[in-house]
């Protein structure tokens, strides 16, 4: 028996509309989770490096813990095992942000943390001797200069949640590969449908890593 | 005469190292002290124990008759001193992400509330005065080690301070840029500045100090004017320090 595949086009293009539906629920899951995400990760970033033990202590937990445990899990106990906890059920986009939100804010604390402490003592000394407080010499002197070499791992970390919001298709919510199952299950076109998933991905974290890209490039120019 | 700076009895540890031992040191208003040294003699230390980025364990400090406590001190009286205490540092540390003209503009604004226009306005007339006026809008990676050094000096002036540290200045600087450093704190000495000064510019040290002290493993053990120190040395160290760093 002769094995042929073709690629059929005609699938592929008919798929787009279907497929592009979920587009919006993965975007609003990857930047809505992001955001929170971010703000999570400035504070536990900055908790975690924290004089006092008792701010340090919990922030390292958190971070151990979620970035210690896989994703899927996570979501997982979010939807199928905080119900039982909080007594009503909680609905599959609440728990994907949630699931982004807390995954990612552990790993933005880590890059928040290396970036601090990336900066060289002597900026903040200098920032005291002049007379600043603790906090103004942060903010307007080590935060700056932290964030700028915070971009590109925060990108990395925004491409790695957005790929990550792929998983929550096991709790239902109508995000791309999710569209995709249910597409396929009617039209058994798994290659095609597949190929036009990966491009919508691709297109996706393309545009965010060239929006990166030229933040960075502004950023170092005013170095 | 007014007394700028006083230590009485002063002792501080890194963990069990003893890096100054019962140090007791006054300033004058208008005086240029100039501290000498071998590597880890424990002269930094001292002049970062004035303006408190180190805490001292026992004895007295008292700057410009801000009393700081040893241990971490009062937050509050720690503010007063570092509002008339300026310091320059061996890396200069400016602020890479500002221009030389914002990275002196930035504590007015701050701590003084001084106006945009009336920050700006000083920022200039110091970059003038330290000889670049013209790199007000580049960035401090734009500008030769002396000149941003230069732009450091300004910075810590834009303060208004009575009292300027120095924490081995030129000793970052290529040697054709010492020069342009140690002209800018000759001139400010001349003009009244209080001064203490780490250095190794045995030459700086004699012609612009009122008074040299050379630290030993911690330990003031000598202290006078610099024809004194430099000539007619009392101390056995001071005599070997000198013979070796004097020598070439």
């Amino acid at each position: 028996m002769e094995f042929q595949f073709q690629f059929d086009w005609q699938a592929a293009f008919n798929a787009i509309p279907y497929l592009a539906k979920g587009i919006p629920y993965t975007l609003m899951i990857s930047f809505g989770g992001l955001a929170i995400g971010f703000v999570l990760g400035i504070l536990f970033g900055l908790l975690s490096i924290n004089k006092n033990w008792f701010l340090r202590w919990p922030a390292i937990t958190y971070i151990e813990i979620f970035r210690g445990t896989p994703i899927l899990v996570q979501v997982l106990f979010i939807f199928y095992g905080l119900p039982d906890l909080v007594g009503r059920p909680i609905d599959p986009l609440t728990a994907g942000i949630a699931a982004i939100a807390l995954n990612s804010g552990a790993y933005i604390s880590e890059v928040v943390r290396g970036g601090v402490q990336s900066i060289d003592k002597g900026q903040s000394e200098a920032g005291l001797s002049l007379g600043l407080s603790r906090s103004q010499t942060f903010w307007s002197i080590t935060w700056p200069q932290a964030f700028r070499r915070m971009i590109p791992p925060l990108g990395n970390q925004g491409i790695v949640s957005i790929k990550d919001t792929s998983l929550f298709s096991v709790i239902g919510v109508g995000e791309l590969v999710r569209q995709g199952q249910v597409y396929i299950a009617n039209t058994f076109t798994a290659f095609e449908v597949y190929f036009v998933v990966a491009l919508m991905y691709l297109a996706i974290t393309l545009t965010l890593s060239l929006l990166l890209r030229l933040l960075e490039r502004r950023g170092v120019a005013s170095i | 005469m007014t007394q700028i700076v006083k230590m009485k009895g002063m002792n501080k540890y890194f963990g069990k190292l003893h890096v100054l031992k019962n140090i007791d040191l006054t300033v004058e208003q208008g005086e240029v002290v100039v501290i000498i040294g071998a590597s880890g003699s424990g002269k930094s230390t001292l002049i970062r124990c004035v303006n408190g980025l180190e805490e001292y364990e026992s004895g007295t400090l008292e700057v410009d008759s801000h009393r700081l406590a040893p241990k971490a001190g009062n937050q509050k009286t720690l503010a007063d001193i570092r509002k008339e205490v300026g310091m320059v540092f061996q890396q200069f540390n400016l602020f890479p992400h500002l221009t030389v003209k914002k990275n002196i503009m930035l504590a007015p604004m701050k701590v003084k509330n001084a106006s945009q226009v009336v920050a700006k306005a000083t920022a200039e007339r110091l970059l003038d005065r330290v000889g670049i006026g013209n790199q007000a809008d580049k960035y401090p990676s734009q500008l030769s080690g002396g000149q941003q050094q230069r732009v450091a000096i300004a910075r810590a002036l834009a303060m208004e301070p009575r009292l300027m540290l120095f924490d081995e200045p030129t000793s970052a600087l290529d040697p054709e840029m010492i020069g342009e450093v140690l002209d800018v704190m000759r001139e400010l000495a001349k003009e009244g500045m209080t001064m203490m000064v780490v250095t190794h510019e045995m030459g700086f040290a004699r012609e612009v100090a009122d008074r040299v002290i050379y630290i030993h493993e911690g330990q003031i053990v000598e202290e006078g004017n610099p024809a004194d120190v430099f000539d007619n040395p009392q101390n056995e160290r001071t005599q070997a320090f000198l013979s070796r760093v004097l020598a070439h």
